[in-house]
């Protein structure tokens, strides 16, 4: 096991180091940071100096040496708007994105599960063409048009929820103000995640009910109850944990345009003006942390899958 | 016993799917719009043809936008430009998806372990981010969207091309082809690509569903496909002003219930195609 997981780990290593590179390179594809200062204003060899002072004039290799390990000490570089950290900036705005890919994902786990295992043991009843039919109805929505949908009925029509922000203005804010802010954009998040995630489920459950040792407890005649609730669901384990694990990039995906929409104060958010601003470090800045978050969320489903799974090959 | 051919099966297990068939006659209907917009659109939908922000009448069926041009043609038009940046860039993306599984799976080795560990570089970030960092660089329209979308999205059909090359490497008819002396191409092109078609349609068509998905919500922020051109995603990008969004539902309900009938359609379509193709099946 312990090999398992190194082997693991040391093959995530160089795809960590290639992100870095591909990162850099979009980067410099970007354009440098040069451009902005170039204007009537400012002499070519106030421009020329400042291409020494931030080691411009270096070759590429060295530039990204020097930028890796200014990375390793926590440096994401400065943002070209605000002249803020980039990674003062992350830190600043990270806490609400994770509070809605937090409750998104356990809402959409909340009704992905239970649907999908409903749906592999009532096959082709009516209910499962329900969960079915809705579920391809959840990955055919397209995110901000079902958050259209909402503001207009819950915000316009009905003035029940806040369409945009996490907090009322001008109020003393609880939590209860959060929740009520957080109602519309987790809908949509989990309601999209919940449609493919669904159908992951009921075929993994479907395969998992067909196996040898499911038909020998049903033999045993320990129950329906039984053989379901504790012989398949603990086995139904394994495509729970690959669906957060493919849940992790979607999240981050769809919190940009999610957040843009609710104007929820994230990273998404962030990115999104960085993104219409053309300020290349915030941008790349959010695209690596979300990478290697991405990257490392792999790494623990392929260690997880180990452990939960006996069965599964090490080598 | 079995004189039935395999197409006939496929066709049989395909028309099990109610919701499917009706999907396809769906999917035509709309397909056969976008494709004849040019005759059967109302008005020119570039131009100004009636009042400003008109609710739907017997002149104009879906209304005028905020500028006077008919919501009707500018529908049949989006639909045509968001079909052929989900086509395109599905065709851009397999292409590249199954040379690259192809390499990774049958040579092995170096070439495997390069493209399957920069397979994982591009799919670990998050794939809308990727495409709004290209957008902002290339600047958005047309092409470079298609382009963007079809260098994004092949890692998926990639991994799944290498994964059945390695299998069917191992059979005894491709081996009969290598101990025969065949020509390389002919043992790739000829004997393992027809063989794993199927597996490559079926994710063809979730890649389709996808970069409808993902034009729209990138022209819905403004960073795809630019006005004046209509696509289904920037339509409804005027929705994200609150008097569109409260007192003009006709212009942003139907471009969006066309983009949900035709993932869905084609969602369907899919599942239909990955059960009818399935070679143990019945």
């Amino acid at each position: 096991m312990g090999k398992y997981i190194l082997k693991r780990i040391l093959v995530a290593i160089p795809v960590l180091i290639g992100i870095t590179i591909i990162d850099y390179a979009i980067m410099c594809l970007a354009g440098s940071p040069l451009q902005m200062l170039q204007g009537p204003r400012v002499s070519e060899a106030a421009v020329e100096a400042k291409k020494i002072a931030l080691g411009l004039d270096q070759p590429a290799y060295i530039q990204y040496f020097v930028w890796l390990g200014q990375l390793l000490h926590g440096n994401l570089g400065y943002s070209m708007k605000s002249y803020q950290s980039v990674s003062s900036m992350i830190g600043s705005h990270i806490g609400p994105t994770l509070l809605l890919m937090g409750v998104s994902l356990i809402v959409s786990l909340l009704m992905a599960v239970p649907a999908g295992i409903y749906s592999a043991i009532h096959q082709y009843s009516k209910g499962d063409y329900a969960v079915v039919t809705l579920s391809f109805l959840g990955s055919s929505v397209p995110g901000f048009f079902l958050s259209l949908l909402l503001i207009y009925l819950f915000t316009v029509r009905l003035g029940w929820l806040p369409s945009s922000g996490m907090t009322t203005l001008g109020t003393q804010s609880g939590a209860g103000d959060v929740a009520k802010h957080m109602v519309m954009p987790v809908l949509v998040l989990s309601f999209s995640m919940a449609g493919s995630n669904i159908r992951y489920i009921r075929s993994a459950m479907l395969e998992i009910l067909q196996q040898d040792y499911l038909r020998t407890a049903k033999a045993k005649g320990i129950g329906r109850f039984l053989v379901i609730n504790k012989h398949a669901l603990r086995n139904a384990l394994v495509p729970i944990i690959t669906v957060i694990g493919m849940e992790i990039p979607v999240l981050f995906g769809g919190a940009v345009i999610i957040e843009q929409i609710f104007s929820w104060p994230g990273l998404g958010l962030m990115t999104m003006s960085a993104i219409s601003n053309r300020d290349y470090p915030v941008i790349m800045g959010v695209c690596l942390l979300s990478a290697v978050v991405v990257l490392a969320a792999n790494l623990v489903t392929d260690i997880l899958y180990a452990l939960v799974d006996p069965t599964i090959q090490l080598d | 016993m079995n004189s039935e051919s395999y197409m006939q099966t496929v066709i049989r297990r395909f028309r099990r799917h109610h919701l499917a068939a009706v999907s396809l006659l769906v999917l035509f209907v709309i397909v056969a719009a976008a494709l004849l917009a040019p005759v059967i659109a109302p008005y020119d939908p570039d131009e100004l043809a009636g009042p400003f922000s008109g609710a739907p009448s017997r002149e104009f069926w879906l209304g005028t936008d905020q500028i006077g041009r008919d919501v009707l043609s500018r529908l049949l038009y989006a639909t045509r430009i968001s079909l052929l940046v989900g086509v395109m860039a599905t065709v851009i993306s397999t292409v590249i998806g199954v040379i690259l599984g192809l390499i990774a799976g049958y040579f092995g080795g170096v070439a495997d372990m390069v493209i399957m560990r920069f397979t994982d570089m591009v799919m670990s970030f998050p794939y809308i981010l990727l495409v709004l960092v290209a957008a902002a660089i290339f600047k958005p329209g047309l092409w470079n969207i298609i382009l963007i979308l079809g260098f994004v999205d092949w890692p998926g059909i990639a991994r799944l091309v290498r994964g059945n090359v390695l299998n069917l490497r191992e059979t005894n008819f491709v081996k009969g082809n290598i101990v025969a002396g065949m020509p390389l191409r002919h043992i790739l092109f000829s004997e393992i690509l027809p063989n794993t078609v199927a597996p490559i349609l079926i994710y063809a068509t979730s890649v389709l569903a996808l970069s409808i998905l993902d034009e729209a919500a990138l022209s819905f922020l403004g960073q795809g496909v630019q006005p004046p051109t209509a696509s289904l995603g920037n339509m409804l990008n005027g929705a994200q002003s609150l008097t569109v969004l409260t007192t003009q539902p006709w212009l942003w309900i139907p471009p969006g219930l066309v983009i949900i009938t035709v993932v869905m359609a084609i969602n369907f379509i899919g599942d239909a195609l990955r059960d009818a193709l399935d070679p143990n099946g019945c």
